[in-house]
């Protein structure tokens, strides 16, 4: 480096300065510089936060709740969680012991991962995957192990795979359906199947539920709730995505008490509590945020119908979503591949998608498309993705 | 689903969009565009769908005045409000009415060129009709919220470019 400020001491902890540099990096930047792009790269609702849930949090700040909660969070919002989750996800956890408030699942996610890794753990999750699994296992010591999916299973982690990739030190499952990107989903005998797994070879499973109410399918309850799981799982959620409150920053564990007492030291120590307004927003959204979530989850639903009709019909293949709000079309009609195909739909069309290997290598062939996005956007996305795919095709580029 | 749910939801998204194609009606729903034109013609035929506007802006309607008017009646014998209701509902400037429970019974929305002619319409018109036992007129000075549409555009909405 040339930069006459940058430190030449090297003081950033090997497992930091080893992380990955996000290898979509430049092109992120790319889609910085440019305007009047449509963007189907964004992984939060469009909806603003339903105003009553809004209203409640303006309410907490006037009736003076500045203060810190409890570390585990308000009583009242945990008891709320712990009566959604049974009547929602099947399972029972107890609000005094067995129920922690976090700072959004990713916050729950790595004091999780602190609270059970040692050095050299292995965790097994599927990929395509979030981001940040990758990276927070590694901030723990611990090492990631990505097991393939693919499309022939609807994206479903099979037990086979999950078996080649086990060792003596393979020691969490971490799921997370329905997936970011790709949309699948767990049927109740996938759960079944993957908790008969977990409880066989001692797994802790971390199920991260965050698209759980976005679900287009019939649910199930929670893998959580399979027999054999009571020791076995982590139910981690929150209300981003299903009730549009990314920006609030708020989520939740719920574990056996003995792991929620473990993590409560992490989040003691290093966030203190939730933020407190926001934790009563959050409960306002627990208590009268249904008729909104589910109109929300009915025009992602609509949405979701079109994209992939059009997707289709442009000549990109694509698996029909089961959850969450992305498709994840397969590009290699086009002749390109992920990343080639993001820069240049962007480049020449303005159209932002997030190429597949940012989630994994088994994202190659793959390009993911946000459908949280106005329905004039998604429209005018597909038109434009349609054109390119004609001008590749007269190329003679695609196949 | 049942064609009574679809029927449903074909009416939610005409209600919130008039001018949503039937294509777009269709991939939202997954339907084709034939089986969308004939169940809204359905919906046309029985009388469901009644007629498409738009909701405009104040400055869309120039300088038109609108009032609420409350009115008291007498109910009828057999008919109750009906009759009465049917007769005020054939002025044209009366633009909406609705029987509602409380301190007056029809509450009625009227369009007009000015002050003027709202008022002579009351005076003239309405509360000299037989059945008719009081009025109360409120001129509406400002829109704010129409059929779910809010007119302050005070809200920004910004998001990341984007967000893995």
């Amino acid at each position: 480096m040339s930069d006459s400020r940058s430190c030449r001491k090297q003081w950033v902890a090997p497992h930091i300065a080893g992380l990955p540099r996000s290898g979509i990096r430049d092109f992120f930047e790319l889609v910085n510089t440019m305007d009047e792009v449509i963007s189907l790269g964004i992984g939060e609702p469009d909806f603003v936060s339903p105003w009553h849930i809004r209203e409640a949090a303006i309410y907490a700040l006037n009736r003076g709740v500045t203060h810190y909660t409890s570390n585990l969070g308000d009583l009242r919002l945990r008891r709320g969680i712990c009566d959604y989750a049974k009547e929602r996800f099947g399972c029972e956890y107890d609000p005094t012991c067995e129920c922690i408030v976090t700072v959004g699942v990713s916050e729950g996610l790595d004091i999780l991962l602190r609270a059970v890794l040692s050095p050299g753990d292995e965790v097994l999750f599927p990929s395509p995957a979030y981001v940040s699994y990758g990276p927070t296992i590694q901030m723990c010591h611990a090492v990631p192990v990505p097991v393939e999916t693919s499309e022939r299973n609807d994206f479903v982690v099979q037990v086979s795979e999950l078996e080649a990739r086990l060792t003596d030190k393979t020691r969490v499952l971490l799921l997370n359906y329905p997936n970011n990107p790709t949309g699948a989903s767990l049927t109740r005998e996938d759960k079944l199947i993957l908790a008969d797994f977990a409880v066989r070879h001692d797994l802790l499973v971390v199920s991260d539920e965050i698209y759980e109410e976005l679900s287009y399918v019939d649910r199930s309850p929670s893998i959580a709730s399979c027999p054999g799981m009571r020791d076995h799982a982590v139910l981690l959620n929150g209300f981003s995505k299903s009730y549009a409150m990314t920006g609030f920053r708020i989520g939740y564990a719920l574990a056996p008490s003995s792991l929620i007492e473990a993590m409560m030291k992490i989040h003691q120590y290093s966030i203190m509590c939730a933020s407190s307004m926001v934790q009563s927003a959050a409960l306002e959204a627990l208590v009268n945020g249904a008729r909104e979530r589910d109109a929300m989850l009915e025009e992602y639903r609509q949405r979701r119908n079109v994209i992939v009709k059009r997707l289709n019909e442009i000549g990109l293949s694509c698996f029909m979503p089961r959850g969450a709000f992305y498709v994840f079309p397969c590009i290699r009609s086009s002749g390109l591949n992920s990343v080639d195909f993001a820069t240049r739909l962007l480049r020449e069309k303005h159209v932002a998608v997030i190429p597949g290997t940012a989630f994994g290598a088994s994202g190659e062939g793959f390009v993911r498309c946000s459908y949280a996005s106005s329905m004039e956007d998604i429209q005018q996305a597909m038109d434009r993705i349609g054109e390119f795919m004609e001008e590749l095709r007269r190329s003679g580029a695609g196949k | 689903m049942e064609r009574s749910e679809i029927k449903g939801k074909i009416l939610e998204l005409l209600v919130r969009n008039g001018r949503m194609s039937s294509s777009e009606v269709g991939d939202r729903l997954e339907l084709s565009v034939n089986e969308v034109d004939a169940l809204i013609k359905e919906l046309e035929r029985d009388n469901v769908i009644l007629g498409y506007s738009a909701i405009v802006s104040e400055n869309g309607l120039g300088d038109k005045v609108r009032a609420i008017i409350e009115v008291e009646v007498q109910p009828e014998r057999d008919t109750g409000f009906d009759t009465i209701a049917e007769k005020l509902g054939k002025f044209p400037e009366v633009r909406s009415m609705y029987l509602v429970s409380g301190r007056y019974d029809l509450r009625l929305e009227v369009l007009g060129n000015s002050l003027q002619e709202v008022a002579s319409f009351v005076s003239g018109k309405l509360a000299c009709q037989e059945g008719v036992k009081s009025t109360a007129t409120y001129f509406m000075l400002k829109k704010y919220k129409e059929s779910g549409i809010q007119f302050s555009q005070g809200e920004k909405n910004e998001r990341l470019k984007i967000v893995p």
